[in-house]
């Protein structure tokens, strides 16, 4: 019965993804409509040669790993292809003519495939993979709703694929961090709501008595992000055979909504969500509980609080009344002490176990990663003093910025997260090789100091040179100039993303050999029945 | 009862721990987002500011589809540099209308606020052809393919018509004559072509790629020529309580 | 309106706020609860292994 509603339900959206390709308006959503339709085409064979089969006896026990290890290799594989597009156009920068004079591969649409690539294709299928780890983990319970993990999972990557494809073909909201269109937010919508299903639900039937302060992170993350897309893409779609849409707000309105969707994707998607795993990593890697559970209650809840209040910080100056920017000033000041709170916690886990920093490059790995964090949630409060703020914005300074947090906090932690996973999950005793790990510690760590370093270079030079007047009074250089100027440093810049890239390869290689089980045995720990 | 305790319910029940971190983490988006609606000083009093014209809408979706935003603001601060560079710094009346903002976040490239005038239409036909032949440290990407492509006017009533529908005030005369308005201001022959002027204060019209028909050249250049250049400043007052 | 709300944070909006922070750094690091939030610290060491009950 479930079997037929569900081929009747993939033949409708089969059936109107084919009407949408027919009366498509514009090429973006009738290659989207294609895609649609040859999902919902192979699913609807793959149910039917199911239902032939017979019922499929899936036991319901043991903890749901497999949709973890596809998170995983999505991750990995998300993340090079992410960082190849940002160093792609790191050099476009630099050699103009990289950008080949057609339009899929000039900056205007590769920059949101790399910014998308990075965030939410790499660190949102980290997040999606390592929030089922942790969950289950931590409440040893199964996921709840059976195959809806796998929905979300596929789903999401779908929403990923559309996202990227509609940038290539020109379809943009043209709203940082939000350039998918109307019916791609839609989809994103469904998927987060059943995301949001599945870990609540698994929070329900949990065996502990108390929820682990991991999942509380997750949970402000889903919940939060949920709130933030909804009202940043409402809007109203030109046509419903076509992919422009119209933003429902306007300037001032739509800059301040923009910015507190913008800010709180960095608050929450790659703040609030990653710190859910370093709660749950650090103290496994280093073997020992977090340092101070009742800190990480008011991390928790002060974070969470002064983060939403932020976003304006990233329009001082402008015609956002200054009012609304002095708010967001004193709140991103504020942000400063929860931040450094979560990382001193996380930092104290290692004590009476810093010895193993010597040994264990995956605990390196973490460690540095709220290295930077703290870093990063410095540096980020002090960008927001308006005084520095007047020279910093509009600068590669925040480029740098962006880039210490993404590369050297969420990148960092990701990477020593499937350092961990990997054995586990494909049941093997250790990593392929620990020396690759450190090949991938110093080559991501060198990447991140030139970039961060040549962006500060460039950064404040040019806010410098911008502003620079004479004795006259009248400015000393044309933005040519400036452009100039900042040529050597773009291509340190654009070395630091080949080191990084490098160090994301070889991690994929050492990860797949890990899994192969190349040179070892399986262990002898059971493995659940999936 | 230790203090601690009272956080013992919400450690236990997630539907709980739900709703409060969705309490939490709404007040500040209401208490900055909402006022902005309300506030009557949010957006000055300027006069001149209108909606834009089929064609110049139509510049402005490829300006979006192109991603100008990424390298480009719209959005002069007032700083003593940048007014003497830029020009007078932006009001929030100037983008009243632009559904989605596109204000920007980085200055790869120079401010585009008040580019309008500026350059002539030729020099932007030769720049988006290749930037690097009229300045030489420029790091654009060129984009010859505006030029080559042309661009029909059926859409553009849509386009128009959703634009009402958030709010942006055209007359029902605007929407439905904008196909004819979108040709017309890129033909000074068209008998329309006087129109547009009248109904679209300000509207420039003339052949801005200076080759037959309509190409997204022509739009593009057409919205890039009329940025900036609408607001009348001998109306406005700055607002101290701002 | 803008005026009075910016005065009270320089006031006493600054003094609670700073109080409130300097309440909360004690606070959390007085001890009182240690048992329980011990072994609530603890969940992610023990449960790798799946365990039917």
């Amino acid at each position: 019965m479930a079997g037929s509603l569900k081929l009747i339900a993939l033949a409708l959206v089969a059936f109107f993804a084919a009407i949408g390709a027919n009366f498509a308006q514009d090429l973006a959503y009738q290659v989207h409509a294609l895609i649609v339709l040859a999902v919902a085409a192979f699913l609807f064979i793959r149910q039917m040669r199911m239902m032939g089969n017979g019922p499929a006896l899936t036991p319901e026990t043991g903890y749901m790993d497999d949709v973890i290890r596809y998170g995983v290799v999505a991750t990995a594989f998300w993340g090079v292809v992410g960082f190849a597009a940002g160093t792609f156009i790191a050099f476009q920068l630099a050699f103009p003519e990289l950008t080949l004079d057609i339009p899929q591969t000039s900056f205007g649409r590769l920059r949101p495939l790399h910014t998308s690539a990075v965030i939410f294709a790499f660190g949102g299928n980290a997040l999606l993979c390592t929030s089922f780890y942790i969950v289950q983990r931590t409440t040893a319970a199964r996921l709840w709703g059976g195959n809806l993990a796998w929905f979300v999972f596929w789903g999401y990557n779908l929403f990923i694929v559309l996202a990227a494809t509609g940038y290539l073909l020109g379809v943009t909201q043209g709203k940082e961090y939000a350039e998918p269109e109307w019916y791609v937010d839609l989809w994103l919508t469904v998927v987060w709501v059943a995301y949001l299903l599945v870990f609540l639900g698994t929070l329900w039937k949990r065996k502990e008595p108390h929820i682990y302060v991991a999942n509380w992170f997750l949970l402000a993350f889903i919940v939060t992000v949920a709130m933030l897309h909804l009202v940043n893409n409402l809007a109203v779609p030109v046509s419903i055979f076509g992919s422009k849409s119209v933003q429902l707000f306007a300037g001032v309105q739509d800059a301040m909504t923009q910015w507190w969707y913008g800010h709180n994707a960095v608050g929450f998607f790659l703040t609030a969500g990653f710190l859910g795993m370093m709660y749950y990593f650090v103290p496994k890697q280093a073997e020992r509980p977090v340092y101070s559970y009742k800190l990480s209650i008011v991390h928790f809840w002060a974070l969470i609080f002064l983060y939403i209040w932020a976003g304006p910080h990233h329009l001082h100056y402008t015609a956002l009344p200054d009012w609304a920017q002095t708010l967001g000033m004193v709140f991103s000041i504020m942000l400063w002490m929860p931040s450094w709170g979560g990382m001193i916690n996380g930092l104290m886990t290692l004590s009476g176990a810093w010895d193993k920093l010597r040994t264990d490059p995956v605990l390196r790995m973490m460690v540095i990663s709220i290295g930077f964090y703290g870093m990063s949630t410095f540096e980020g409060p002090m960008m927001s003093i308006k005084a520095v703020n007047s020279l910093s914005h509009y600068t590669d300074w925040t480029i740098g910025h962006v880039h210490s947090g993404a590369l050297g906090w969420n990148g960092m932690i990701t990477f020593g997260a499937l350092y961990f996973l990997v054995p586990r999950l494909w049941n093997r005793e250790r990593l392929y090789s620990l020396a690759m790990v450190n090949w991938h510690f110093w080559l991501a760590t060198i990447g991140i100091v030139l970039y961060a370093a040549s962006m500060w270079v460039t950064g404040i030079m040019e806010g410098l040179m911008w502003r620079e007047v004479d004795a006259q009074g009248f400015l000393v250089n044309s933005f040519a100039d400036t452009v100039d100027a900042k040529f050597p440093m773009y291509l340190v810049r654009g070395l630091g993303g080949i080191l990084y890239l490098a160090g994301g390869v070889i991690m994929c290689v050492n990860l797949w050999k890990t899994a192969i089980g190349a040179g070892q045995t399986r262990t002898a720990a059971a493995v659940p029945a999936e | 009862m230790h203090i601690f305790d009272y956080h013992k319910p919400i450690e236990k029940h997630a539907t709980l721990l739900l709703v409060l971190s969705l309490v939490v983490v709404s007040i500040g988006g209401i208490v900055q987002i909402a006022p902005l609606f309300y506030l009557e000083n949010t957006i000055e009093d300027v006069e001149g500011v209108r909606p834009y014209s089929p064609l110049e809408m139509a510049g402005r979706n490829i300006y979006i589809r192109e991603g100008c935003y990424v390298c480009h603001s719209q959005m002069i601060r007032p700083m003593r540099d940048e007014v003497q560079r830029y020009g007078h710094y932006s009001l929030a009346a100037e983008s009243q209308y632009d559904h989605p903002f596109q204000w920007g976040s980085k200055r790869t490239g120079p401010d585009l606020a008040r580019v309008g005038g500026r350059y002539s239409d030729q020099w932007h036909v030769d720049h988006m052809e290749d930037p690097r032949a009229l300045v030489p440290e420029s790091i654009m990407p060129a984009y010859p393919w505006l030029a080559r492509t042309e661009l029909d006017a059926d859409g553009i009533e849509a386009v128009i018509a959703a634009n009402r529908m958030v709010g942006v005030p055209y007359t029902d005369e605007q929407v439905e004559m904008a196909a004819v308005h979108f040709e017309a201001q890129a033909d000074p022959d068209h008998p329309a072509a006087f129109d547009v002027a009248e109904i679209y204060p300000g509207a420039q019209v003339r052949n801005f790629d200076g080759a037959p028909g309509v190409s997204e050249l022509d739009a593009l250049i057409a919205y890039l020529q009329m940025l900036g250049t609408l607001v009348d400043f001998s109306t406005f007052e700055p607002d101290a309580s701002r | 309106m803008y005026h009075i709300l910016r005065e009270i944070a320089d006031s006493w909006g600054l003094l609670s706020m700073t109080i409130l922070f300097l309440g909360v750094v004690v606070w959390t690091f007085r001890p009182g609860s240690r048992e329980v939030h011990d072994d609530i610290a603890n969940i992610p060491l023990r449960n790798d292994e799946w365990r039917e009950d």
